[in-house]
């Protein structure tokens, strides 16, 4: 008892009073690419051939989110010139054409679907899919349920059964032995429900595109409402697209 | 016997031309040898039906010193796994990736469910068109009162899936069975004609909980090939990129365990201080799980005398805190009356299964490729041999206890030392060719090992890979024997195997 409060005491209180107050991450952290439109075209063509995702367009000089791997390739290549990744970390968006841009995402609350936010504002219960993919995504998602971010305090909670929730969570690219019980998972989710795409492999297939064993994105599945880019999203990547979607 | 099989160090990249070829009974001869010497199986591939035979190449360890050599199977061949159960899943993996058929394997099935990459008839009678688990035949058992548990591929919690079929009486499980390849992407053809930078993000993705390990096994094996070496200090950031990996989640495992036992306190300050080690890697490369960090000739970024510092003065601080959870973990009761005990392994049925890692060295398998194949700074550290322990519960979250103390140690003696280093930019070799190459490192999970082959344009034309999980998910089913079915959870966490590193 003596040591349980010991470590109580020295432990401390430790949730983040996000999103309350702003929270920074380090500097060398790959939040929101930002593209200059007016980047030399040789800088923009060298970005686009390093690219081992095939995400940044040279001729529109945009970055495909949902395929980017934020691996910082182009940002090198063009010395910052061509490229810059921010420190943003706000990158959900409620439409896949929005996570192909130059750096500007339109507001996730204002593109959410107004009724989920009635419905689920108050208590979301998510059943998370794990369709292949590395784990990362998984791993990244489980640490909402931390102290430091501690997601139930929103009203929001991972459950055990499709049947108890509001909206699956798909991470991976849907690998062919995944494909029928990511549906069966889905199909027994009761209506209303909300689609969520976490990770750059359930929405397009991520660093595994290519492969005949994936499927290139949920969405060529499913219809998804929220997009989570990143590989893996931040944890912060998903809570704040999760608030501003739902709450 | 004279070995006939080629002496090889880790990371050293051979010729083609060098690797003994054998007969096959000649090969299954020497490799039966080594595995009754008490030797192990690092790998066991084949690289492209030829002729309708099969290349296959070995690589085996016993004590400190790795072994290799080649041979040309048939369509079907005696199977070793009859005589030494080390070569259990690699024989499988070669009958489901090349259509050679195993004769006399007492339990030839599907490892990962998809189709041959020889265009064979299937050994296991599929069409892949159908859903997994396909031609399956589990391990059933008769008798009054015996009934079956079938669990997954989703499970309840955020967790990969995989498919548990568990045999009880009861509440006592006979057998358990597991049957992955749930989270199959097919990375292993896509390597070969990769570009160096997609092959980076590849190998980081294997399993993205490893990607430190992953990134050095290829980094080290491009090197090899390449004829480059990283500088000192690149090694010592890789080194310390390793040891972060193993704490972010032996920690990480400890809260899981914890929290399986309904003894919540740890189990929330483990989960917090897992975070907090996963951000030190953050604020090396810019990424959580190392992305980026490890690269073929060195470092992925720059990093400065002040970043060093910084994460040694997060490491000292979070230090007593993780010195005081644990002994609150393991000072209270009601978890030592849970983990004494339960899903005991013993260490002949360790050894058996070719247990790697903190599962292996729970059983009593002292092996630690940190200490018998060392590459990077691990060469001047010294790590002492681990304790003995009796295989449970308790010896698995033990060991991690211990390795994440020990981690600490190392790394408050490496990050003073720490010298600036340079990003090394991810560019295409060029590669020896008609060559050769075994990487192996301890990941937190155990032995993992890459393989890469090269033709005579230096191309690579197999890459290869083991995770430690594939040596492990059997520990997993041997605990669960004769053990209540509702410790299965504790029993899992206990292990913590990698499906996706499985699954590849």
């Amino acid at each position: 008892m003596f040591k349980t409060l010991m470590n109580r005491w020295e432990q401390g209180h430790r949730t983040t009073s996000y999103p309350k107050t702003p929270i920074e991450l380090p500097a060398r952290y790959r939040g929101l690419p930002t593209v200059d439109p007016e980047a030399p075209a040789a800088l923009a063509t060298s970005c686009a051939e390093a690219c081992p995702q095939a995400a940044f367009d040279r001729d529109e000089r945009r970055i495909d989110l949902g395929r980017c791997v934020f691996c910082g390739t182009c940002e090198r290549v063009s010395d910052g010139k061509a490229v810059q990744f921010t420190r943003r970390f706000e990158l959900g968006t409620a439409d896949r054409a929005h996570l192909v841009t130059a750096g500007d995402l339109p507001d996730l609350a204002q593109h959410a679907k107004q009724h989920f936010k009635k419905l689920f504002g108050r208590s979301l219960q998510l059943r998370q899919i794990s369709s292949a993919g590395c784990n990362a995504c998984e791993a990244d998602l489980n640490v909402l349920g931390t102290p430091f971010f501690d997601l139930s305090r929103f009203g929001i909670d991972f459950v055990a059964s499709p049947r108890h929730a509001d909206a699956i969570v798909v991470t991976g690219p849907i690998s062919r032995n995944m494909h029928t019980a990511t549906l069966t998972t889905y199909e027994a989710v009761p209506t209303p429900k909300a689609v969520i795409a976490v990770g750059t492999c359930a929405i397009s297939g991520g660093p595994f595109v290519g492969s005949p064993e994936i499927s290139e994105g949920l969405e060529s599945l499913l219809p998804v409402d929220l997009f989570i880019p990143g590989c893996p999203p931040h944890p912060l990547t998903n809570l704040h697209a999760l608030l501003s979607y739902f709450k | 016997m004279e070995s006939k099989l080629r002496a090889i160090t880790n990371g050293e990249a051979i010729r083609r031309d060098d690797i003994p070829q054998l007969s096959v009974s000649t090969f299954r001869e020497q490799a039966l040898a080594l595995v009754a010497a008490g030797g192990k199986v690092v790998q066991l591939f084949g690289t492209a039906v030829v002729d309708g035979v099969l290349p296959t190449i070995a690589v085996l360890r016993l004590g400190d010193q790795l072994w290799t050599a080649a041979t040309e199977l048939p369509e079907t061949y005696a199977s070793l796994t009859a005589e030494a159960e080390p070569f259990h899943l690699f024989e499988r993996e070669l009958a489901e990736q090349f259509g050679v058929t195993p004769e006399n394997h007492p339990w030839l099935r599907m490892v990962r469910y998809h189709p041959n990459y020889a265009d064979r008839p299937d050994v296991f009678g599929n069409d892949y068109r159908v859903d997994i688990p396909g031609n399956y035949p589990y391990y059933a058992v008769a008798g009054d009162e015996i009934h079956e548990v079938a669990v997954g591929p989703v499970h309840a919690g955020v967790i990969e899936p995989g498919h548990f079929r568990f045999n009880c009486i009861g509440e006592r499980v006979l057998n358990l069975e597991i049957s992955l390849g749930y989270q199959h992407r097919g990375i292993e053809p896509m390597l070969p004609g990769a570009s160096a930078r997609r092959r980076q993000t590849l190998v980081e993705t294997i399993a993205g909980d490893t990607s430190a390990a992953h990134s050095l096994c290829h980094a080290q094996a491009i090197e090899a090939l390449a004829d480059r070496s990283p500088n000192p200090p690149d090694q010592m950031v890789r080194t310390a990129a390793l040891e972060l990996e193993r704490l972010a989640n032996h920690t990480g495992d400890l809260g899981a365990l914890s929290g399986d036992v309904a003894f919540l306190p740890p189990a929330n300050y483990f989960g917090r201080m897992r975070g907090d080690l996963l951000n030190m890697t953050l604020w090396l490369c810019g990424n959580r799980f190392s992305r980026g960090l490890v690269v073929p000739g060195g470092v992925g970024v720059t990093l400065e005398r002040v970043d060093f510092e910084t994460v040694l003065g997060r490491v000292q601080e979070l230090k007593p805190q993780l010195e005081h959870v644990i002994d609150l973990l393991f000072a209270t009761s009601s978890v030592r009356a849970r983990f004494d005990g339960c899903g005991r392994v013993s260490r002949s049925d360790a050894e058996h299964l070719g247990l790697v890692g903190p599962a292996g060295r729970a059983s009593g398998l002292d092996y630690d490729v940190r200490r018998v194949f060392p590459t990077e700074h691990y060469t001047q550290l010294d790590l002492d041999a681990c304790q003995p322990f009796g295989g449970d519960v308790y010896a698995r979250a033990r060991i991690r206890a211990d390795e994440i103390l020990a981690s600490i140690a190392l790394l408050e003696k490496m990050l003073p030392k720490m010298k600036r280093t340079e990003a090394t930019d991810v560019v295409e070799h060029s590669l020896a060719p008609q060559s050769l190459v075994v990487t192996v490192n301890e990941a937190w999970r155990g032995e993992v090992s890459h393989c890469v082959l090269t033709d005579a344009d230096g191309k690579i034309v197999r890459y290869k890979i083991k995770d430690p999980s594939f040596h492990n998910w059997n520990g997993l089913a041997m605990s669960l024997r004769d053990t209540g079915i509702s410790d299965f959870p504790l029993n899992n966490k206990s292990f913590n195997l990698s499906y996706c590193g499985h699954d590849l």
